[in-house]
């Protein structure tokens, strides 16, 4: 019933090629879309802004970036706290440097900053690989969070080390800073997301996600038959790091507002959007937004739920939440190893022969 | 994409759904988890015992009972403001954000928001000026009078010069370990004392290689802004590499129970900075061990009872206590609003007496608040602890700082503060 291709005919290239074939998906995606651009921003309040929307659309995007990287181009990555921190200070220094420039095309060069560095980190992926490949990312994740705390042009010479956000305008209405509403900042966060979601999926189904793909599964056979594994590895990184360099700007200049490099931005950060990417789905970008969907709201309900509605005692209720996240986490990758994206795939299956099982 | 939404309207219900309460609510932006749990928990129990006590002896301050909502945020950014955004609907008169970080965090925040914040001895030191940080306070003491104080100390204790010694600091490296190092430059010149710089990184387990220095420089005095598992580990290091203990001084926040006690004799003669009175000899400390721990009623298991950190908790809540009952006065009501308690923290004064009548006579010097200046009193004492006898006991008198250091430090930072943020000046 759902999800049926049949009577469903395609008469251009245009319409076989494109993202959604199946006039279901495609209708649910548009809703999605109406829904989170049309209806949300309407009645959304300070805290789902603040504590739910706002980290998963960022987080969203930096598990797109790392998926790209890691998913498409199994390149193992550990350093992207350290590329947020690389888009994040690249936003402040270009907030305070040129304060009249949009703050939208701030959040972009940062982006392409950070995929400069990206590039330059992602040079050993082309001798080393995979555990060995994983360590020189961590390296990179320590050389960037060490360099923004000593080196004190990075933090404008300010006396804590904290950089915070001045106050920035889009089309008039304020978008960093304290004085913002819940709907600019998501909506602002909103549009960068779904451009990323957009360009995302549609490089990996292009030449460049299959040569991507090509090195992923096998770097010799993908050599042989013509793909340039240093054209391929680099495109990679820096398209990675492009998007999580967005993420780290959104994430300080929208969402945190004052940022200490150490603590927001340090190893835990890479661990975090690495599980994001593992428990949605390597290679998917559902999967990155599923995986994000999972790791950010997955604590807060389970706040919610322990200290408002049961009552429990804070502490009791932070330390179930990592035994519960954690074992969620386990359970997860035993049951369904390629994540949430498959479990998805999975029902969509059943949801196509629904009702009739076989 | 339907979890997605599924989770959100369920987020959104829950959130919705959380209970609005009609008393004082204060919320408590504590840390009983993660590596500052340590100095974190003793805290998060003197505070909410002692408004316990003040809700089951008198009913609460003018007959309204105070909510203390605790808010977990594991000393995490992220969950602070997670914390803020929950509890600031329910009529947060004050935040007291426990974490320099999460400070800086509140401050646009807040102030935006038109809710006080009291920093009590963290945070952003400027805040001092309060013709520039209107919603904000920073008492009873500042990092930099700290800076200035323990330098002052030393001085004495070097017979009243520090020409030609050498100091190290032992710093968290963080917005919070960074704050003393301008007021220590600038006090390194004015008394030709060298200056030796040495961070320790998040969360602070792993100080070989500072300590091997010190061994190597042998500075004459080492202080220490250090906080958590950081403190432990660096009084530890100093046991091991036998510095003279009663050299090594630590903030007000490298001072507890918690910080000595693991590293046993070693620590014996270790000195830290201190704002309130060390014990258990105040009525009204033992009336919160009568009337809230052994009835039952404690926040925690109330092993804490008593120690510095519970103390400081104490002493947070009584004068947040007393800015509340001078606020119901000024306005004439019992439930008053944020606003009314910012202009109340304004025109606070706890005097000497008014300690006494709570029962914490002695426990801290008294405080008077005005609208240019957010701080009072600006007093640091020295403790020093007893590893035989298990006590901390005042080795000093309250000092003052170097106003002359320290006072133009303030005025030029905040005033970069307003011109950044275009900040019209008050208090005119």
């Amino acid at each position: 019933m759902f999800y049926r291709e049949a009577g469903d005919f395609k008469t251009s290239y245009i319409d076989d090629g494109q993202t959604f074939p199946i006039r279901f998906d495609r209708y649910r995606f548009y809703a999605v879309l109406a829904v989170a651009f049309l209806v949300v921003p309407f009645i959304v309040g300070d805290y789902t802004a603040n504590a739910i929307l706002l980290p998963f659309l960022i987080y969203a995007i930096a598990a797109i970036g790392l998926n790209i990287l890691t998913g498409y181009c199994g390149q193992v990555s550990l350093g992207t706290g350290g590329f947020m921190a690389v888009g994040a200070y690249a936003c402040y220094k270009l907030m305070t440097a040129f304060p009249e420039v949009s703050i939208f095309i701030h959040v972009i060069l940062s982006g392409g900053v950070t995929a400069a560095v990206g590039v330059l980190f992602g040079l050993p992926s082309l001798r080393i690989k995979g555990f060995y490949l994983a360590v020189a990312t961590l390296a990179a994740q320590f050389f960037l969070v060490w360099l923004f705390n000593r080196v004190p042009w990075f933090y404008n010479y300010s006396a804590s080390g904290q950089i915070s956000a001045p106050e920035r305008e889009v089309f008039g209405v304020a978008v960093t800073g304290p004085h913002t509403e819940a709907w600019a900042t998501y909506l602002f966060c909103l549009v960068f997301c779904l451009g990323t979601g957009l360009v995302a999926r549609n490089l990996t189904r292009g030449t460049l996600g299959r040569s991507w793909m090509a090195i992923r599964d096998m770097d010799i056979a993908a050599e042989i038959i013509g793909v340039n594994p240093l054209r391929a590895k680099l495109t990679a990184f820096a398209v990675s790091s492009f998007f999580v360099g967005i993420a780290g700007a959104l994430f300080f200049a929208v969402y945190l507002g004052a940022v200490e490099v150490g603590e927001v931005f340090g190893i835990q950060k890479s661990f975090l959007v690495l599980f994001m990417i593992i428990i949605g789905g390597l290679g998917s970008i559902f999967g990155s937004f599923a995986g994000a969907a999972f790791l950010v709201l997955l604590p807060v309900i389970l706040k919610l739920v322990g200290v408002n509605l049961l009552g429990f005692p804070t502490d009791i209720v932070a330390h179930f939440q990592l035994i519960i996240v954690g074992s969620l986490i386990i359970l997860f990758l035993v049951l369904e190893p390629h994540g949430i994206a498959r479990l998805w795939n999975v029902t969509r299956e059943k949801l196509r022969l629904w009702p009739f099982p076989h | 994409m339907k979890l997605k939404l599924a989770s959100l309207a369920l987020g959104a219900l829950m959130a919705a759904a959380a209970p609005a309460l009609a008393d004082l609510t204060i919320p408590a932006l504590n840390y009983r988890t993660g590596p500052y749990a340590p100095s974190g928990i003793p805290y998060a129990d003197g505070f909410s015992d002692y408004m316990t006590l003040i809700n089951e002896r008198d009913g609460g301050v003018g007959g309204e009972r105070i909510n203390v909502l605790e808010c977990e945020t594991a000393y995490n950014t992220e969950k602070g403001v997670e914390c803020y955004e929950q509890t600031k609907g329910e009529g947060a008169l004050v935040y007291i954000p426990q974490s320099t970080g999460i400070t800086y965090q509140l401050i646009p925040k807040a102030s935006a928001d038109q809710i006080p914040i009291w920093s009590v001895a963290y945070g952003r030191t400027s805040a001092v000026n309060g013709k520039v940080f209107e919603w904000v306070f920073n008492l009873p003491v500042t990092y930099w009078d700290g800076a200035s104080v323990a330098v002052k100390y030393a001085m004495e204790q070097e017979g009243g010069s520090l020409e030609g010694k050498k100091i190290a600091l032992v710093y968290h490296n963080s917005a919070y370990g960074k704050e003393p190092i301008r007021t220590l430059e600038a006090l390194s010149e004015k008394h030709g004392f060298e200056l030796v710089l040495l961070p320790v990184d998040h969360p602070g387990q792993e100080q070989k290689a500072q300590w091997l220095q010190i061994r190597r420089e042998r500075p004459d005095f080492v202080f220490m802004w250090g906080w958590g598992v950081m403190n432990q580990v660096a009084i530890q290091e100093a046991a091991n590499i036998r510095y003279p203990m009663d050299k090594f001084i630590g903030v007000w926040w490298s001072g507890s129970e918690a910080d000595v006690v693991p590293v046993g004799e070693g620590a014996d003669g270790y000195k830290s900075l201190t704002f309130h009175g060390a014990g258990t000899d105040f009525p009204a400390l033992q009336e919160i061990k009568t009337q809230v721990i052994d009835a039952g009623k404690g926040a925690g298991d109330g092993t804490k009872w008593g120690e510095v950190g519970y103390n400081k908790g104490v002493y947070t809540a009584a004068v947040v206590a007393e800015a509340i009952r001078h606020a119901q006065e000024m306005a004439g009501t019992a439930s008053i609003t944020p606003v009314q308690f910012r202009d109340a923290m304004e025109t606070l004064e706890v005097t000497d007496e008014e300690f006494e009548a709570l029962g914490l006579g002695g426990f801290a010097p008294a405080i008077s608040l005005s609208c240019e200046s957010h701080s009072s009193p600006r007093l640091a004492a020295v403790q020093q602890w007893d590893a035989e006898a298990g006590t901390w006991t005042l080795v000093s008198d309250y000092m003052e700082p170097d106003f002359e250091i320290v006072d133009p430090l303030i005025e030029e930072d905040s005033m970069a503060y307003a011109d950044e943020n275009g900040i019209e000046l008050r208090c005119d």
